[in-house]
């Protein structure tokens, strides 16, 4: 059974579900409504099923890549899907993240619900299929056509600017990825194959990795995004809606990191090592500059947008350590913060959806209200600054550590990231959470409903459970991720 | 043997048959407009089948070419041009314009079409281009009582003419310095030592034909006439003529000058450059979405161009597959526009499409599938277009353009994003009238095509293409 285009495509069966519904009942839209929310949530808790028991049938000893399938197509092309022990973790994070997306938009979504759900269903398709893709060309349509759903979801449902946003997001990820597309073109007609596993092996000359290196990390460098081309995301994070943001910072950021891992490090080694000390001072940079700004907004969505860069530096970092446990970190880092900064984005969301306001001045002494609420948003708060027995915990001392190894300076630079990741978190915590409760519009706020609890439950346990028991995800990608290492240490001469 | 020459001709001859007993058919029961279009839509059908089934070889002292690039490329002119026919005819017939001659003007527009893709020496060539322009001014003028499309028809006549006087030029010194107009005796000429002056020649050619395919800094009068155009005309025109053009090109190059393909490799890059870049930064500022595809055109028709100037057979099938899904991808967007009006009048400028999703869906998610192919997004039929251009052009060295055309095309992103914005984000602009069935299922039907059926499609365009590339004289 192709476990992994069934993972893939279940969410377009959704999809069709939705629409049949919305065709049969042309004249009255407001009736399918709630039926179609229920269709789409079944069907992201049906994807979530299936990852579960990809995971479970997943062979963590075997480093190389499983599931394979492939069917050849026309010119050399074919369809090739595979996971191994790190994409395998990133189709989890996908499909954990996408039913409470779902959830989080039962309320808050109220014009045009069934095109929402539709892009929904669609984005979570392309994603899974972007960590799933063995052939370069595949990889690229889903990777590429991602942004149109994206598009449609902050210039559709977005906040007031949103459509300056949309345009931003768009244009800067595509000029990213068209040089990609180039590479990948040359890569192409220069190998004879698109297989991805094929490529790994060929070992492109030295000179021409710094180009194709180059063009590719002009796209991952966008969608991480790293500092400089950063711009798009607080943009696309604050008009974005709260389940957009959530899937935002939870995922897409996540297929920079990933295309790093799959393409970066093992097709050119020594492009890599050659510019490791320029990502490493981006990296720096972004952990050290982001933060900064990230204190001084005024805007919650923003603040934790600044503070998503800031996280991606130490991710990139990570990656390009080439060692394994900055590797290791790099990757426990991303999956952490999918979890966290999806979390606090939901945690905005609630204020949001009461007060409809982001603005951090407007609130104040929230605690006094919504004792539940300032409880669990000071666990995300403590999980964003890396506080021990969080996840957030693991992935940056880890990270760190395998930078350490490289480059002290680099480490030390980065380390001050964490205090001031703490600055700003504690700063807005105090300022939205704690106080005398002086607004007049807050004193009828409500603490959580049940849905809520419903949708923080799943992150507050994984948060935890993920800070004190991280071997369950080190036994998933150790394999994968030492043989990357190897490869990569061997391919260097170090 | 003139007997024997007919058999490679027969896809010509059903034409020319064809269009003169529908001319009198016509004349004789002028009411029967519907009966003619149908003829002319089995006339063409008929063509079709017979260029995809007729044995190869060559015909008239090698003037008719019928090999595979000849046969691949009449049979998408000629479905090309049926389509344009149900298309056209309703639309003319809404608009008090009762007449017969608009089927038959196709057809034998087809019939210079297809003269061209079989072009074998610089007299059929001219007789082609000839052939098909005069069709086309007509049908631009069609429209007899709007000012503007009589206006498009002048304007497309003259600089046509000019055109096709600087063709003609060109041919005249080929023929001159290599003592033939026959494209393998010009090859063997220009093979023997470098000549100033058929390279002379050349150049005016490739200005001629830069015109008729409208690339830059020939392309002034394409967004003209797209506007001042019939919708149903430009859906036509848009699409197989520029076909017909690029494999007479690549015919002139690959025939007769692929000795030279260093010299006219430049001219073309650059030609296809200028192209991209006029075609992206030009359309930023369109409101009327005609134009702006006349400039999407110039810069589709940049990246057709760019495959041609790989000067390899990878170039012409690049070229080859491009054309044939750009054309698909135009057809169906001038197809949507054709199906759009407000209480009578037509939908031509950006602002009309606003919230068209809520009124229009069909057609809104067809324009969008269009504008997103144009964009060369992937999976739609757009992207696939362009992989077969860039992948060719990087095998043949070409990095640089291809990367410079690969920027061009974000900056083409925004007009083809604003047009989605327009559909999707922005508030209803109003009611719109019920799309004529015929329209709408050629929008639908080439939608679909872009997405998903390119998919499959694909699985023998490209073996079928590499086999029509094989036909001409590169490497």
């Amino acid at each position: 059974m192709p476990l992994l285009s069934l993972i893939t495509y279940a969410p377009l069966v959704g999809v069709l579900g939705i629409l049949a519904l919305r065709l049969s009942a042309r004249a009255d839209e407001s009736k399918t409504v709630e039926a179609s929310k229920w269709i789409a949530f079944v069907t992201t808790l049906a994807t979530f099923a299936l990852s579960i028991l990809l995971v479970a049938q997943f062979n963590p000893n075997e480093p190389g890549f499983q599931f394979v399938e492939e069917t050849p197509w026309f010119a050399g092309l074919a369809y090739r899907m595979g996971v191994d022990g790190i994409s395998v973790l990133f189709v989890l994070l996908t499909a954990f993240l996408m039913p409470i997306c779902i959830a989080a938009s039962w309320k808050s979504i109220e014009k045009r619900v069934h095109e929402y759900l539709i892009a929904f269903l669609i984005l979570e398709t392309l994603v899974i299929g972007v960590f799933c893709a063995l052939d370069l060309v595949l990889f690229y349509i889903f990777f590429e056509f991602g942004l149109v759903p994206m598009f449609l979801i902050i210039g559709i449902w977005g906040g007031a600017r949103r459509v300056y946003a949309a345009y931003k997001f768009f244009l800067y990820t595509l000029l990213g990825s068209v040089l990609m597309l180039a590479a990948i073109l040359w890569m192409i007609s220069t190998a004879g194959t698109s297989s991805i596993p094929e490529l790994m092996a060929y070992g492109f000359a030295p000179e021409a990795q710094l180009w194709l290196w180059f063009a590719f990390f002009a796209s991952f460098a966008v969608k991480m995004p790293m500092w400089p081309v950063h711009t798009w995301l607080p943009d696309a994070h604050v008009e974005a809606p709260t389940a957009g943001s959530v899937i935002l910072a939870g995922i897409l950021l996540k297929m920079g990191g990933y295309g790093f891992l799959r393409f970066s490090l093992p097709m050119f080694p020594q492009a890599s090592e050659y510019f490791t000390p320029l990502v490493f001072a981006m990296s720096v940079i972004a952990v050290i500059y982001t933060s900064l700004i990230a204190f001084r907004q005024t805007d919650v969505k923003k603040l934790i947008a600044y503070s998503s860069v800031a996280h991606m530096g130490l991710v990139t970092m990570g990656i390009f350590a080439g060692n394994a446990a900055g590797v290791q970190g790099a990757i426990y880092q991303m999956l952490s913060h999918g979890v966290i900064s999806g979390a606090l984005f939901l945690c905005v969301g609630v204020i949001y959806d009461r007060m409809h306001t982001r603005e951090i001045a407007f609130y104040g002494g929230l605690v006094n209200r919504m004792p539940w609420y300032a409880a669990i948003f000071l666990l995300f708060t403590m999980g964003n600054v890396g506080l021990p027995g969080t996840s957030g915990f693991v992935g940056e001392i880890l990270s760190m550590t395998g930078v350490y190894e490289v480059s002290t300076w680099t480490a030390i630079l980065a380390a001050t990231g964490v205090i001031l990741s703490a600055v700003y978190m504690l700063t807005l915590y105090r300022r939205v959470v704690f106080g005398t409760l002086t607004n007049p519009k807050l004193e009828t706020i409500n603490d959580l409903e049940w849905r809520e609890w419903a949708i923080f439950l799943p992150l507050i346990i994984s948060t935890l459970y993920l800070g004190v028991q991280p071997n369950i995800v080190f036994d998933l990608t150790g394999a994968s991720v030492d043989q990357l290492v190897q490869v990569y240490r061997a391919a260097i001469g170090g | 043997m003139i007997s024997a020459d007919l058999a490679f001709a027969y896809p010509e001859l059903i034409l020319a048959i064809g269009s003169l007993v529908l001319l009198v058919a016509g004349a004789f029961a002028p009411k029967q407009t519907a009966a003619v279009g149908g003829g002319a839509v089995l006339v063409l059908l008929a063509a079709a089948y017979a260029a995809a089934t007729r044995p190869l070889g060559e015909a008239f002292a090698g003037g008719l070419v019928a090999d595979s690039a000849a046969a691949f490329a009449k049979v998408a002119i000629y479905l090309a041009s049926a389509i344009a026919i149900p298309l056209g005819q309703p639309w003319f017939e809404r608009r008090g314009v009762k007449t017969f001659e608009f089927p038959v003007l196709v057809v034998l527009a087809a019939l210079g079409m297809g003269m061209m893709a079989s072009s074998g020496d610089l007299i059929s060539l001219y007789v082609g281009v000839e052939l098909h322009s005069l069709a086309l001014y007509v049908l631009a003028a069609m429209h007899r009582d709007n000012g503007k499309a009589s206006e498009a028809g002048l304007k497309y006549f003259v600089l046509g003419a000019l055109s096709s006087g600087l063709l003609l030029y060109g041919s005249s010194l080929i023929y001159g310095f290599a003592g033939s107009t026959h494209y393998a005796d010009i090859a063997a000429a220009a093979g023997q030592q470098a000549n100033a002056g058929l390279l002379f020649g050349l150049v005016f050619v490739i200005c001629g034909l830069a015109f008729k395919v409208s690339a830059a800094p020939f392309h002034m009068w394409t967004p003209d006439v797209y506007e001042g155009a019939p919708t149903p005309v430009v859906a036509f025109f848009a699409a197989a003529p520029k076909l017909a053009a690029m494999v007479l090109f690549a015919r002139v190059l690959g025939d007769g000058f692929p000795a030279a393909a260093d010299q006219w490799q430049q001219v073309l890059v650059a030609i296809a450059l200028m192209s991209v870049a006029v075609g992206a930064f030009a359309g930023l500022v369109q409101k009327n979405l005609k134009r702006l595809w006349a400039y999407s055109s110039i810069a589709n028709i940049g990246y057709a161009v760019l495959g041609l100037a790989s000067g390899t057979s990878d170039g012409v099938q690049a070229m080859l597959v491009f054309m044939v899904l750009y054309m698909i991808d135009v057809t169906g967007f001038f197809a949507c526009l054709t199906a759009l009006s407000r209480e009578g009048k037509s939908m031509e400028t950006i602002e009309d499409m606003a919230g068209l999703i809520k009124e229009r869906p069909a057609l809104a998610l067809a324009m969008t599938a269009f504008s997103l192919s144009a964009l060369g997004l992937p999976p739609f039929s757009g992207f696939w277009a362009k992989i077969y251009v860039f992948k060719a052009a990087l095998g043949a060295g070409l990095w640089g353009p291809a990367v410079i055309g690969l920027v061009g095309s974000v900056v083409a992103a925004f007009y083809y994003l604003r047009l989605i914005k327009a559909m999707w984000f922005d508030g209803s602009a109003g009611a719109t009238d019920r799309p004529p069935m015929e329209a709408k299922a050629i929008a639908v039907a080439m939608a679909l095509f872009a997405f998903p059926l390119v998919l499959i499609a694909l699985t023998w365009l490209d073996p079928a293409a590499a086999k029509a590339a094989q036909a001409f004289g590169l490497a």
